[in-house]
Protein backbone atom coordinates (compact mmCIF):
# COMPACT_ATOMS: atom_id res chain seq x y z
CA UNK A 1 0.00 0.00 0.00
CA UNK A 2 1.33 3.37 -1.09
CA UNK A 3 -0.38 5.41 1.67
CA UNK A 4 2.64 4.97 3.93
CA UNK A 5 4.86 6.41 1.19
CA UNK A 6 2.77 9.59 1.01
CA UNK A 7 2.82 9.88 4.81
CA UNK A 8 6.63 9.54 4.80
CA UNK A 9 6.93 12.31 2.20
CA UNK A 10 4.63 14.53 4.25
CA UNK A 11 6.58 13.86 7.44
CA UNK A 12 9.93 14.52 5.74
CA UNK A 13 8.73 17.80 4.22
CA UNK A 14 7.37 18.89 7.59
CA UNK A 15 10.62 17.97 9.36
CA UNK A 16 12.66 19.82 6.74
CA UNK A 17 10.51 22.92 7.20
CA UNK A 18 10.81 22.74 10.99
CA UNK A 19 14.58 22.33 10.73
CA UNK A 20 14.71 25.35 8.44
CA UNK A 21 12.78 27.49 10.91
CA UNK A 22 15.26 26.40 13.60
CA UNK A 23 18.53 26.91 11.75
CA UNK A 24 17.87 29.76 9.30
CA UNK A 25 17.85 33.35 10.61
CA UNK A 26 16.67 35.14 7.48
CA UNK A 27 13.08 36.15 8.18
CA UNK A 28 11.92 35.59 4.58
CA UNK A 29 13.55 32.15 4.37
CA UNK A 30 11.91 31.26 7.69
CA UNK A 31 8.51 32.15 6.19
CA UNK A 32 9.34 29.94 3.19
CA UNK A 33 10.16 27.09 5.59
CA UNK A 34 6.73 27.52 7.20
CA UNK A 35 5.28 27.10 3.70
CA UNK A 36 7.29 23.88 3.39
CA UNK A 37 5.75 22.62 6.64
CA UNK A 38 2.28 23.44 5.29
CA UNK A 39 3.13 21.49 2.13
CA UNK A 40 4.01 18.44 4.23
CA UNK A 41 0.70 18.73 6.09
CA UNK A 42 -1.14 19.08 2.75
CA UNK A 43 0.41 15.87 1.39
CA UNK A 44 -0.65 13.98 4.51
CA UNK A 45 -4.20 15.39 4.41
CA UNK A 46 -4.64 14.56 0.72
CA UNK A 47 -3.22 11.05 1.13
CA UNK A 48 -5.51 10.20 4.04
CA UNK A 49 -8.46 11.71 2.18
CA UNK A 50 -7.75 9.54 -0.87
CA UNK A 51 -7.28 6.28 1.04
CA UNK A 52 -10.18 6.88 3.43
CA UNK A 53 -12.52 7.55 0.44
CA UNK A 54 -13.43 10.86 2.02
CA UNK A 55 -13.38 14.39 0.63
CA UNK A 56 -12.81 16.19 3.94
CA UNK A 57 -9.02 16.07 3.60
CA UNK A 58 -9.10 17.57 0.12
CA UNK A 59 -11.41 20.34 1.38
CA UNK A 60 -8.98 20.99 4.25
CA UNK A 61 -6.15 21.32 1.72
CA UNK A 62 -8.20 24.03 -0.01
CA UNK A 63 -8.54 25.85 3.32
CA UNK A 64 -4.85 25.32 4.03
CA UNK A 65 -4.02 27.02 0.71
CA UNK A 66 -6.27 29.94 1.70
CA UNK A 67 -4.70 30.31 5.12
CA UNK A 68 -1.20 30.02 3.64
CA UNK A 69 -1.95 32.85 1.20
CA UNK A 70 -3.31 35.06 3.99
CA UNK A 71 -0.38 34.21 6.26
CA UNK A 72 2.21 35.06 3.61
CA UNK A 73 0.47 38.32 2.70
CA UNK A 74 0.42 39.46 6.33
CA UNK A 75 3.86 38.09 7.17
CA UNK A 76 5.57 39.79 4.27
CA UNK A 77 3.67 43.04 4.92
CA UNK A 78 4.96 42.93 8.51
CA UNK A 79 8.50 42.37 7.21
CA UNK A 80 8.23 45.31 4.80
CA UNK A 81 6.84 47.55 7.55
CA UNK A 82 9.54 46.34 9.96
CA UNK A 83 12.34 46.94 7.48
CA UNK A 84 11.40 50.64 7.33
CA UNK A 85 12.18 50.99 11.02
CA UNK A 86 14.92 48.38 11.44
CA UNK A 87 16.79 47.63 8.19
CA UNK A 88 17.90 44.17 9.30
CA UNK A 89 17.14 40.75 7.90
CA UNK A 90 18.48 38.69 10.79
CA UNK A 91 15.68 37.89 13.22
CA UNK A 92 18.18 37.60 16.08
CA UNK A 93 18.87 41.33 15.75
CA UNK A 94 15.22 42.19 16.37
CA UNK A 95 15.68 41.95 20.13
CA UNK A 96 14.68 45.37 21.44
CA UNK A 97 11.92 43.80 23.56
CA UNK A 98 14.39 41.54 25.38
CA UNK A 99 15.74 44.50 27.39
CA UNK B 1 -6.27 4.46 -8.76
CA UNK B 2 -4.46 1.16 -8.91
CA UNK B 3 -0.99 0.96 -7.43
CA UNK B 4 0.55 -0.04 -10.75
CA UNK B 5 4.13 0.35 -11.95
CA UNK B 6 3.74 3.77 -13.58
CA UNK B 7 2.16 5.21 -10.46
CA UNK B 8 4.89 3.77 -8.28
CA UNK B 9 7.68 5.13 -10.47
CA UNK B 10 6.02 8.56 -10.64
CA UNK B 11 5.50 8.53 -6.89
CA UNK B 12 9.15 7.75 -6.16
CA UNK B 13 10.39 10.40 -8.57
CA UNK B 14 8.03 13.07 -7.16
CA UNK B 15 8.78 12.10 -3.56
CA UNK B 16 12.56 12.15 -3.93
CA UNK B 17 12.54 15.36 -5.97
CA UNK B 18 10.22 17.14 -3.52
CA UNK B 19 12.26 16.19 -0.45
CA UNK B 20 15.55 16.92 -2.25
CA UNK B 21 14.39 20.37 -3.33
CA UNK B 22 13.18 21.00 0.21
CA UNK B 23 16.66 20.16 1.51
CA UNK B 24 18.23 22.43 -1.12
CA UNK B 25 15.99 25.22 0.11
CA UNK B 26 17.52 24.98 3.58
CA UNK B 27 21.15 25.04 2.46
CA UNK B 28 20.83 27.78 -0.20
CA UNK B 29 22.67 30.92 0.95
CA UNK B 30 20.78 33.19 -1.44
CA UNK B 31 17.07 33.65 -0.50
CA UNK B 32 16.19 33.79 -4.21
CA UNK B 33 17.59 30.28 -4.64
CA UNK B 34 15.46 29.20 -1.67
CA UNK B 35 12.39 30.63 -3.42
CA UNK B 36 13.23 28.73 -6.62
CA UNK B 37 13.62 25.51 -4.60
CA UNK B 38 10.23 26.21 -3.02
CA UNK B 39 8.71 26.41 -6.52
CA UNK B 40 10.26 23.02 -7.34
CA UNK B 41 8.79 21.52 -4.15
CA UNK B 42 5.38 23.00 -4.98
CA UNK B 43 5.33 21.55 -8.50
CA UNK B 44 6.31 18.09 -7.26
CA UNK B 45 3.73 18.17 -4.48
CA UNK B 46 1.19 19.13 -7.15
CA UNK B 47 2.29 15.98 -9.00
CA UNK B 48 1.65 13.97 -5.83
CA UNK B 49 -1.86 15.45 -5.72
CA UNK B 50 -2.39 14.26 -9.30
CA UNK B 51 -1.36 10.72 -8.26
CA UNK B 52 -3.86 10.97 -5.40
CA UNK B 53 -6.59 11.78 -7.91
CA UNK B 54 -7.04 15.42 -6.89
CA UNK B 55 -6.46 17.26 -10.14
CA UNK B 56 -8.20 20.43 -8.97
CA UNK B 57 -5.94 20.66 -5.94
CA UNK B 58 -2.87 20.25 -8.16
CA UNK B 59 -3.97 23.15 -10.37
CA UNK B 60 -4.95 25.27 -7.36
CA UNK B 61 -1.62 24.48 -5.75
CA UNK B 62 0.32 25.67 -8.80
CA UNK B 63 -1.88 28.74 -9.29
CA UNK B 64 -1.89 29.86 -5.65
CA UNK B 65 1.53 28.77 -4.44
CA UNK B 66 3.74 29.12 -7.50
CA UNK B 67 1.66 31.88 -9.03
CA UNK B 68 0.92 34.05 -6.02
CA UNK B 69 2.82 33.12 -2.88
CA UNK B 70 6.30 32.62 -4.33
CA UNK B 71 5.87 35.70 -6.53
CA UNK B 72 5.00 37.63 -3.36
CA UNK B 73 8.18 36.28 -1.75
CA UNK B 74 10.24 37.34 -4.75
CA UNK B 75 8.68 40.82 -4.81
CA UNK B 76 9.50 41.26 -1.14
CA UNK B 77 13.06 40.06 -1.70
CA UNK B 78 13.37 42.61 -4.49
CA UNK B 79 11.92 45.43 -2.38
CA UNK B 80 14.04 44.68 0.68
CA UNK B 81 17.19 44.26 -1.46
CA UNK B 82 19.04 41.66 0.57
CA UNK B 83 22.51 42.65 -0.69
CA UNK B 84 22.18 46.00 1.07
CA UNK B 85 21.27 44.41 4.40
CA UNK B 86 23.73 42.72 6.76
CA UNK B 87 24.48 39.04 6.13
CA UNK B 88 22.42 36.34 7.73
CA UNK B 89 24.35 34.96 10.68
CA UNK B 90 23.71 31.33 11.57
CA UNK B 91 25.36 30.50 14.86
CA UNK B 92 26.86 27.12 15.72
CA UNK B 93 24.44 26.75 18.59
CA UNK B 94 21.51 26.87 16.15
CA UNK B 95 23.14 24.31 13.86
CA UNK B 96 24.00 21.87 16.64
CA UNK B 97 20.59 22.19 18.27
CA UNK B 98 18.44 22.56 15.17
CA UNK B 99 19.74 19.72 13.01
CA UNK B 100 19.47 16.96 15.67
CA UNK B 101 15.98 18.20 16.59
CA UNK B 102 15.02 18.16 12.92
CA UNK B 103 16.41 14.66 12.43
CA UNK B 104 14.54 13.54 15.55
CA UNK B 105 11.29 14.97 14.15
CA UNK B 106 11.93 13.33 10.77
CA UNK B 107 12.67 9.91 12.32
CA UNK B 108 9.60 10.19 14.52
CA UNK B 109 7.40 11.11 11.56
CA UNK B 110 8.80 8.34 9.36
CA UNK B 111 8.36 5.70 12.07
CA UNK B 112 4.75 6.73 12.67
CA UNK B 113 4.08 6.89 8.91
CA UNK B 114 5.49 3.43 8.21
CA UNK B 115 3.61 2.03 11.18
CA UNK B 116 0.26 3.33 9.94
CA UNK B 117 -1.93 0.24 9.48
CA UNK B 118 -3.92 -0.60 6.38
CA UNK B 119 -7.23 1.27 6.39
CA UNK B 120 -10.12 -1.09 7.05
CA UNK B 121 -13.32 -0.93 5.04
CA UNK B 122 -15.43 -0.12 8.12
CA UNK B 123 -13.97 3.38 8.63
CA UNK B 124 -14.05 4.47 4.99
CA UNK B 125 -15.99 7.60 4.10
CA UNK B 126 -18.86 8.42 1.79
CA UNK B 127 -16.86 8.95 -1.41
CA UNK B 128 -15.57 5.63 -2.79
CA UNK B 129 -14.20 5.77 -6.37
CA UNK B 130 -17.55 4.60 -7.79
CA UNK B 131 -19.42 7.51 -6.17
CA UNK B 132 -16.74 9.96 -7.32
CA UNK B 133 -17.07 8.85 -10.95
CA UNK B 134 -20.87 8.93 -10.64
CA UNK B 135 -20.62 12.57 -9.57
CA UNK B 136 -18.55 13.31 -12.69
CA UNK B 137 -14.99 13.34 -11.36
CA UNK B 138 -12.84 14.34 -8.41
CA UNK B 139 -13.46 18.07 -8.85
CA UNK B 140 -17.24 17.58 -8.71
CA UNK B 141 -16.87 15.37 -5.62
CA UNK B 142 -14.73 18.05 -3.98
CA UNK B 143 -17.38 20.67 -4.80
CA UNK B 144 -20.15 18.49 -3.35
CA UNK B 145 -18.23 18.14 -0.09
CA UNK B 146 -17.12 21.79 -0.02
CA UNK B 147 -20.53 23.34 -0.61
CA UNK B 148 -22.56 20.89 1.48
CA UNK B 149 -20.52 20.04 4.56
CA UNK B 150 -18.11 22.97 4.61
CA UNK B 151 -20.27 25.94 3.59
CA UNK B 152 -19.66 27.94 6.76
CA UNK B 153 -15.86 27.42 6.80
CA UNK B 154 -15.87 28.38 3.09
CA UNK B 155 -17.55 31.69 3.95
CA UNK B 156 -15.13 32.09 6.84
CA UNK B 157 -12.21 31.65 4.44
CA UNK B 158 -13.50 34.49 2.30
CA UNK B 159 -13.74 36.72 5.38
CA UNK B 160 -10.19 35.70 6.29
CA UNK B 161 -8.91 36.62 2.84
CA UNK B 162 -10.65 40.01 2.98
CA UNK B 163 -9.19 40.70 6.42
CA UNK B 164 -5.72 39.63 5.25
CA UNK B 165 -5.90 41.87 2.18
CA UNK B 166 -6.94 44.90 4.23
CA UNK B 167 -4.33 44.09 6.86
CA UNK B 168 -1.57 43.79 4.28
CA UNK B 169 -2.53 47.13 2.71
CA UNK B 170 -2.60 48.87 6.09
CA UNK B 171 0.71 47.34 7.17
CA UNK B 172 2.55 48.05 3.92
CA UNK B 173 1.39 51.65 3.44
CA UNK B 174 3.94 54.43 3.80
CA UNK B 175 4.51 55.63 7.34
CA UNK B 176 4.05 59.39 7.69
CA UNK B 177 6.97 61.39 9.00
CA UNK B 178 5.26 62.45 12.22
CA UNK B 179 4.26 58.85 12.93
CA UNK B 180 7.75 57.62 12.30
CA UNK B 181 9.28 60.05 14.78
CA UNK B 182 8.20 57.67 17.54
CA UNK B 183 10.60 54.97 16.35
CA UNK B 184 14.38 55.03 16.81
CA UNK B 185 16.28 54.57 13.58
CA UNK B 186 18.69 51.68 13.41
CA UNK B 187 22.29 52.78 12.89
CA UNK B 188 22.81 51.17 9.49
CA UNK B 189 19.79 52.94 8.02
CA UNK B 190 21.38 56.36 7.59
CA UNK B 191 24.67 55.21 6.07
CA UNK B 192 23.08 53.74 2.97
CA UNK B 193 20.29 56.27 2.55
CA UNK B 194 22.15 58.42 -0.01
CA UNK B 195 22.33 55.57 -2.51
CA UNK B 196 18.74 54.60 -1.79
CA UNK B 197 17.52 58.15 -2.38
CA UNK B 198 18.91 57.95 -5.90
CA UNK B 199 16.99 54.77 -6.54
CA UNK B 200 13.50 54.98 -8.02
CA UNK B 201 10.26 55.26 -6.10
CA UNK B 202 9.90 51.48 -6.01
CA UNK B 203 12.10 51.50 -2.94
CA UNK B 204 10.18 53.34 -0.25
CA UNK B 205 12.14 51.76 2.59
CA UNK B 206 15.09 54.06 2.93
CA UNK B 207 13.54 56.99 1.10
CA UNK B 208 11.47 57.43 4.18
CA UNK B 209 14.39 57.30 6.56
CA UNK B 210 16.36 59.76 4.44
CA UNK B 211 13.87 62.52 5.16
Amino acid sequence: MILNGFLVVGALLFALGATGVLIRRNAIVMLMCIELMLQGANVTLAAFSRYLDDQAGFVLVVFSLTVAAAEVAIGLAILVALSRVYPVVNVDQLDSLSG
Amino acid sequence: MADNLETTVAFWYLAIAAVGAGALMLVARNPVHSAISLVIVIFHVAGLFVILGAGFLAVAQIAIYAGAIVVLFLFTLMMLDMRRLPEERVTHRQIWLGIPLGILLAVEGVVVSIGTPEISESIKGAFPPATVSDLGGSTQALAVALFNDFTLPFLGASVLLTAATIGAIVLARRVEAHEQADFPQAASGSSTSETAAEADAAEPVLEESAR
